[in-house]
């Protein structure tokens, strides 16, 4: 049984604890600044129409999410466990009366808040700013966008959660967790286009590797969302839109919450089972 | 209170515990007994439930390896160093309570019983060893807890520390909890347990109480004194007239003693008009002479 006031303590205490941490503050700033500026630099950028200029904010705003979620949610994630399993916090954590299922999913809780948190107010700020612009054309499809971002956010960081629970330092973790955003990032997206050009893929093969990656399931929704034309993304888009019409924006979301839970699911099953992750090897005796 | 019947622990290859039996009455002071690997840890780390095992164990008429979680709930806790989160210290101990289901008058309660509610608002971090684990101590008391489970607690201590830490597990057993503590130091297991469990390879070796350990396991405690060179023969004449077992070494002495005995070499010394420069004392299964304590 899940007692659910020892997960709340410990979320609380992670909330706290990211309140606290110098790089998640710069974060939430930065997120802040730049979705600020972005709204900004598009809305002032000549005669566009303000359905178009609305529409280019959102895209920039997808970007940005793209590059800055991933990446603070997988190396906040990756972190977290190693680096107490290293500090000898988690044992001692451990030995009172919570189970590991409690730890992790309060830890987990935590953190989830705190990026949540992060996102609202960047996404606030930009929006705040549309408003007052009187650019907001599409107040519920600009809130759909948070929430999707919201889902990018939680599924990094069971992947980064999952990448804890599985390395035995943090030095470890923390790379692989940047590995992994360079891979979704970058690699993903430039890598697929390569591949489907070099070796002639079939469409439906390419767009299979394209919603296999996170990012690029966020990237459809969000540009469905913000009634964007699919064209943007070239063959794939256009094969997806032909293929699922409207059951395409509920497939890519099932896709987002299934990243969520899978890694997450993983990562509990690993941390409960294994003592090793718990207990450092030069602590045995 | 605490039964354990054929416990085993395996780290790979390595058998940490086999087939250790032992049973702890409610009140008991037990100390576990034994050289780096010997199993203490691994031991007080299933008490906890913290890792798996084979066997047997009951805390508090708890099955640990059906719940660990409730046999945790019976035990505090005090690690060898603590490693708490970096918050302020009143912050941590509402952190604990609240796993712990204590109440916050409880820390407010536990910071005075350990002392430290002057330094409630500082964060861990800027608190002594000492501080610590008289921090460790107060959240292993939030729940009030029947059982405490100390492991090395004094290990990293200065003397004065050790002193204070151990009063206060003295008082506490006095009071009815029951104490289970791990030591490589002869005096903390006088002075605190009324029980040793002795460990070897995981096994239990020898059961004893702790004024018997010194003289069953061959452990032999040695003065070394210090004197200045021309009061060197007036000192072998009165140890060997005082019938002392005593080696000489360079400028100084080690004298063998008895564990009530530490200051009577000391003390005939002084009614000798010896003045004595320094000493130092040395447990030990081995003549001092062939440790390296120099």
């Amino acid at each position: 049984m899940i007692d659910f006031a020892n997960v709340w303590a410990i979320t609380l205490k992670e909330l706290r604890d990211a309140l606290r941490n110098r790089w998640f503050i710069v974060f939430t700033i930065a997120f802040a600044v730049l979705a600020l500026a972005l709204s900004a630099l598009t809305q002032n950028s000549g005669s566009l129409t303000r359905t178009v200029s609305y529409s280019r904010t959102a895209a920039s705003l997808i970007n940005l999410v793209m590059l800055f979620v991933p990446l603070i949610s997988l190396t906040l994630g990756s972190a977290n466990l190693v680096g107490d399993r290293e500090t000898g916090a988690l044992f001692y954590l451990l030995a009172q009366p919570v189970s590991r299922v409690e730890v992790l999913l309060g830890k987990y809780l935590g953190l989830a808040g705190a990026l949540l948190a992060t996102l609202t107010l960047g996404f606030g700020a930009a929006g705040a700013a549309l408003a007052l612009q009187g650019s907001l054309q599409d107040a519920g499809g600009y809130l759909f966008s948070v929430v999707l971002a919201y889902l990018l956010a939680l599924a990094m960081l069971s992947l980064g959660f999952l990448m804890s629970t599985l390395a035995r330092r943090t030095t470890a973790a923390l790379g692989g967790a940047l590995f992994l955003w360079l891979l979704l990032v970058f690699i993903g997206d430039l890598g697929v286009m390569g591949a489907s050009v070099a070796m002639r893929l079939p469409i439906e093969t390419v767009f299979t590797i394209v919603v296999v990656n996170p990012l690029q399931m966020f990237k459809i929704a969000s540009i469905l969302t913000i009634q964007a034309s699919l064209d943007v993304l070239g063959p794939a888009g256009m094969y997806a839109a032909d293929q699922f019409g409207r059951l395409l924006l509920p497939l890519l979301l099932s896709g987002l919450v299934l990243w969520i839970v899978i890694p997450l699911a993983a990562a509990l099953s690993l941390f409960a089972r294994q003592e090793k992750f718990v207990i450092k090897r030069s602590a045995l005796a | 209170m605490i039964t354990a019947k054929n416990l085993s622990k395996r780290y790979g290859r390595a058998l940490a515990l086999d087939n250790l039996s032992f049973s702890i009455e409610a009140g008991e002071a037990v100390a576990l007994w034994g050289a780096n690997g010997a199993g203490k840890t691994t031991t007080l780390r299933c008490l906890l439930g913290v890792q798996g095992f084979e066997g047997e164990l009951r805390v508090n008429g708890i099955d640990v390896a059906q719940n660990s979680k409730a046999a945790r709930a019976a035990i505090g806790y005090v690690p060898q160093e603590t490693r708490f989160y970096d918050m302020p210290v009143l912050e941590t101990l509402h952190f604990y309570a609240r796993l712990k289901k204590a109440s916050a008058a409880r820390v407010g309660a536990v910071l005075e019983q350990v002392q430290l509610t002057a330094h409630q608002n500082k964060r861990v971090s800027m608190l002594s060893g000492g501080m610590k684990q008289r921090l460790a101590l107060a959240a292993a008391l939030l729940s009030d807890p029947p059982i405490l489970v100390l492991d090395e607690p004094t290990a990293n201590l200065d003397v004065q520390a050790q002193r204070d830490f151990i009063q206060t597990v003295q008082a506490l057993n006095q009071s009815g909890k029951t104490i289970v503590f791990s030591s490589h130091r002869l005096d903390e297991v006088i002075a605190l347990g009324s029980r040793v469990l002795v460990l070897s390879e995981g096994r239990l070796q020898l059961e004893c109480a702790p004024p018997e350990l010194a003289g069953k396991l061959g452990l032999h405690r040695w003065l070394r004194i210090w004197v200045a060179a021309q009061h060197k023969e007036p000192t072998l004449q009165v140890l060997n007239e005082q019938g002392y077992t005593f080696m000489p070494n360079g400028r100084s002495v080690y004298v063998q003693v008895s564990l009530g005995g530490k200051i009577a070499p000391l003390r005939s010394l002084e009614q000798a008009r010896i003045p004595v420069e320094d000493f130092d004392l040395i447990e030990g299964e081995m003549s001092p002479l062939e440790g390296n304590h120099d």
